[in-house]
């Protein structure tokens, strides 16, 4: 009780929301998201929250209000795939923490939308430095089925979730051998006897057309050899039918080919391989089987026994290798959503190491924006400019890959956002740390 | 992905973490508090030939900016260090600095390599002697794998030369220190930064209490932390008072503190808490080198001034803990704008590879409140002032005559994220070359594994 109480009174930063604008932006050193090179004078339009044109030269139309960016750098907003953003206030804080369910009888059948919430610190801290969309997901718990994520947007709203059930994540490889049983085999068996009791309750009840099958159906009756909840394989059901992607975890080269053929027996799988930092040894093999992949792009220790070929080059390899490749994993404490643009940095930086592949820099803000959109199913939505994308648009102070810049201003659907976080509210305070005729808890 | 990043997050960064720096006492350790010096390094430098550095960009790391300077060193220590007309004595081998960047090596004052290597396996977990409160006892060398591959990262993509390893924070009291000379050894002996003082890793806050009070024992509390310390200073005042004859490993590591030949490396988040420690510190008698993560220490500027303790931190991280709460990038930045030491640290077997993107990001955030530290300043985040706080400053830590030459020179910028270091030189060896894939060092463990003698 008490603690609800304290923890109501924390403060709330609520900025009022403001209707999106029409504005065309011109003079902007563009950056288009697609991987194509950056543009100088380049102009924006934006109507109705969404992006009329962009391109280099003069805007061919005006719309609302005219913004002169000044040669600045104006960039889609970052798409951050694979977060945890608004599952947890303090990661440490176990009542404050969504993201690792534990002790659930549930699995695939999780579902992290309704958890999200919209006012927390993470988004608004990610929102300001120009992460302007992300997929969310739960860590698994208790089985290999970490259940169904989402696509949310990071705008200053009540509104975040754009695309709930965006996909199913599995982890495979080492993590997922511990939970199932701590062994490879019996997270191999359990995924497929997942898998063929999504199967066999969406043919026996005809499920197959519901948007969401684990609230279809009327019949409750299962064969007596089930292991799943009822719940956990009408959540399958999308994924055994390709209609939900399938995002499996696994690390090392040998894990990724079992992953690849999975789909001998499982024809209909939409695969994205997350991790994948022995990616490069198989790159070949995830090209030919047109499988995406997010990976964490600076994993180069041999944190694990799956991990022993890390390299930084391993985004680059596999790009290289024609593999659809973008960043993924900014989880936890380690990797804060905020640090795309340095990792994608350090990708270009590769460029001038022997040895070492990296990315353009094109390739490598394509790799934090419209790449990982198009793999979590929000290509041409989202992470790029063009006509009909979500006006999500970022001005920099300089170039956003390069670690001393920041974002200046930042549009979500062509709502200008406000920067102002929790923490700009502490540095603002403590700017001069001594108090003067009051105490520091007055200065507000 | 969810394994091994979570989990080293969850049993590292979420339970370890300091460093520190600040008016170190830089005479070498005393032996008063044992008759000699156990387990003495066995490191000499590699030859290297002299050489001149010409033409780059030289940061000294003392607050010294050159132009198209000129940097000389031979027999395994810096000469000279000057502009362009700087006379180039004949016989040395001339590296082409043009467009490039010359710093001193860079130091990290909070590392756990080789306690906490990788593979992050739990049979590698040797950086936390959690079987009780105070273990003064132990020592951080005693745990610390010469062929962790974290070392070999560290210097190809940090250009690390120098570190501190820390044993974690579950305890109050975690153990000694030791510092060690980046380069490969068979043994820690060959890693050890020689005559460098110890360190205490101490540790206030959450840890210690989550660690010994969900056993049910003290402490369990934050007041249970500072009950257990004051009464562990006060026995090792009176040990400290008697005539030490009777060995006692971990009154010998906390009468060397009160002697003043170790120095305090403490693992502190919040600003109240740093300030109750140092009231804990003067009433027992010792000194607070550095504060470690210390995100708070942008409340506490001018205290931290005043008594002279550096602050190590990250540049950002935040949020993990509740402790962590109140963490802001501006921290740094705050902290040396108030006339404070900021070292920059790692506390992370990645992040110690990106030390200096670490101290650019953490200068930005400064700037863009108004706060212009100088690139010549911020060099010294991670390079002097760690050297300061770890009581080696008169050897290495700046390019300055007569000091080590340990020194990196940078493809670009050392504060862009585009830049990498090209060449680094311990003691005057080149220990990495980007350019020559034989001065790539790979340990035991990699050898004949797959992406043996790859870039990394």
């Amino acid at each position: 009780m008490i603690a609800r109480l304290l923890a109501g009174a924390a403060i709330a930063l609520c900025a009022l929301p403001v209707a999106a604008q029409d504005f065309t932006v011109s003079n902007a050193r563009l950056v288009l998201g697609d991987g194509s090179e950056p543009i100088e004078n380049g102009h924006v339009v934006v109507k109705d929250g969404r992006i009329a044109a962009a391109g280099a030269g003069a805007a061919p139309e005006m719309s609302g209000t005219a913004v002169d960016a000044q040669g600045r750098w104006v960039t889609p907003g970052l798409f951050v795939a694979m977060t945890d953003l608004g599952l947890w206030d303090v990661d440490g804080v176990d009542d404050s923490n969504d993201a690792s369910p534990r002790g659930t009888v549930f699995s695939a059948a999780l579902d992290v939308a309704p958890a999200i919430n919209p006012s927390s610190e993470h988004i608004a801290i990610g929102r300001a430095a120009g992460v302007t969309r992300a997929t969310v997901t739960a860590y698994p718990g208790g089985s290999i089925f970490a259940g169904q994520g989402a696509v949310i947007d990071l705008g200053d709203d009540a509104d975040s979730v754009q695309k709930a059930r965006a996909f199913q994540f599995v982890v495979l490889g080492e993590s997922g051998a511990r939970i199932a049983g701590r062994s490879r085999l019996a997270a191999h068996a359990a995924f497929r006897n997942a898998l063929r009791e999504a199967s066999d309750l969406a043919a026996r009840q005809n499920l197959s057309d519901a948007a969401d099958p684990r609230m279809a159906g009327s019949r409750e009756e299962r064969p007596g050899d089930a292991l799943l909840t009822r719940f956990d394989a009408a959540a399958l059901i999308p994924v055994v039918q390709g209609r939900q992607p399938l995002y499996v975890s696994v690390e090392r080269a040998a894990d990724i080919r079992s992953t690849l053929t999975l789909r001998q027996e499982f024809p209909e799988l939409e695969l994205v391989l997350v991790g994948a930092a022995e990616g490069w040894l198989v790159a070949d093999e995830i090209a030919a089987a047109g499988v995406p992949v997010l990976a964490q792009g600076l994993t180069d220790l041999p944190s694990s026994f799956e991990m022993l070929g890390s390299t930084q080059s391993n985004i680059g390899r596999m790009h290289a290798a024609g593999v659809k490749v973008g960043f993924g994993g900014f989880f936890n404490t380690t990797d804060y959503p905020r640090w795309a643009p340095q990792y994608a940095g350090n990708l270009v930086a590769l460029n001038a190491i022997p040895g070492a592949t990296g990315l353009s820099w094109a390739e490598a803000f394509a790799a934090i924006s419209s790449i990982p959109a198009e793999i979590s199913g929000m290509g041409g939505e989202a992470g790029i400019l063009k006509p009909g994308a979500r006006a999500d648009l970022v001005f920099w102070d300089g170039d956003p890959l390069e670690v001393t810049s920041a974002p200046t201003r930042v549009f979500v659907d062509g709502v200008e956002q406000s920067l102002e976080t929790r923490q700009t509210r502490l540095r603002d305070r403590y700017r001069i740390p001594a108090p003067g005729a009051l105490p520091k808890a007055y200065d507000w | 992905m969810m394994g091994s990043r979570v989990a080293l997050a969850l049993g590292m960064a979420g339970l370890l973490a300091a460093c520190s720096a600040a008016g170190a006492n830089e005479k070498p350790a005393s032996t008063a508090a044992a008759p000699e010096t156990p387990y003495p390094s066995t490191y000499r430098a590699y030859p290297g030939a002299p050489t001149a550095l010409v033409g780059a960009t030289v940061f000294d790391g003392a607050g010294r900016r050159i132009d198209n300077g000129i940097v000389l060193f031979s027999n395994g220590t810096i000469e000279a260090v000057g502009g362009p007309d700087l006379a180039i004595p004949a016989g040395y081998a001339r590296v082409d600095g043009k467009g490039k960047f010359v710093t001193p090596g860079v130091i990290d004052i909070h590392s756990h390599l080789g306690d906490y290597p990788t593979p992050a396996v739990s049979a590698h977990s040797d950086g936390n002697e959690a079987t009780s409160p105070t273990t003064p006892e132990v020592w951080a060398e005693h745990s610390v794998w010469p062929q962790d591959p974290g070392f070999t990262r560290a210097l190809a993509n940090g250009g690390v030369t120098a570190l501190q390893i820390l044993p974690g924070s579950a305890n109050l009291m975690g153990g000694r220190s030791v510092t060690l000379k980046n380069v490969p050894a068979r043994t820690v002996q060959g890693m050890k930064f020689p005559d460098a003082p110890y360190s205490l890793k101490m540790a206030c806050g959450e840890n210690p209490k989550r660690v010994y009070g969900n056993r049910g024992r003290a402490p369990s509390t934050r007041m249970g932390n500072f009950a257990v310390n004051r009464q562990t200073w006060l026995d090792a005042k009176t040990y400290a008072d008697g005539d030490r004859k009777k060995r006692d490993l971990a009154k010998e590591t906390l009468a060397g503190v009160l002697d003043g030949d170790i120095l305090i490396q403490n693992h502190c988040y919040r600003a109240d808490e740093m300030a109750l420690v140092l009231d804990m510190a003067k009433e027992m008698g010792y000194k607070v080198t550095a504060f470690h993560h210390a995100v708070e220490s942008y409340k506490i500027t001018d205290l931290l001034r005043e008594e002279d303790v550096c602050s190590a931190v990250w540049a950002d991280w935040y949020g993990f803990k509740m402790e962590a709460y109140d963490a802001i990038p501006e921290n740094a930045a705050l902290i040396a704008n108030a006339g404070a030491c900021v070292v920059i640290h790692s506390d992370d077997a990645n992040g110690i590879q990106r030390l200096n993107q670490a101290a650019a990001r953490a200068q930005a955030d400064g700037r863009r409140i108004g706060i212009d530290i100088p690139d010549e300043q911020v060099i010294g985040w991670f390079t002097l002032n760690a050297a300061k706080a770890m009581g080696i400053a008169d050897r290495t830590g700046s390019l300055e005559d007569g000091k080590m030459a340990d020194l990196v020179l940078w493809n670009g910028d050392p504060l862009s994220v585009y830049s990498r270091p090209e060449k680094v030189w311990i003691d005057g060896a080149l220990m990495f070359d980007a350019l020559d894939p034989k001065h790539r060092p790979v340990s035991d463990f990699e050898l004949g594994q797959p992406g043996e003698g790859d870039v990394k």
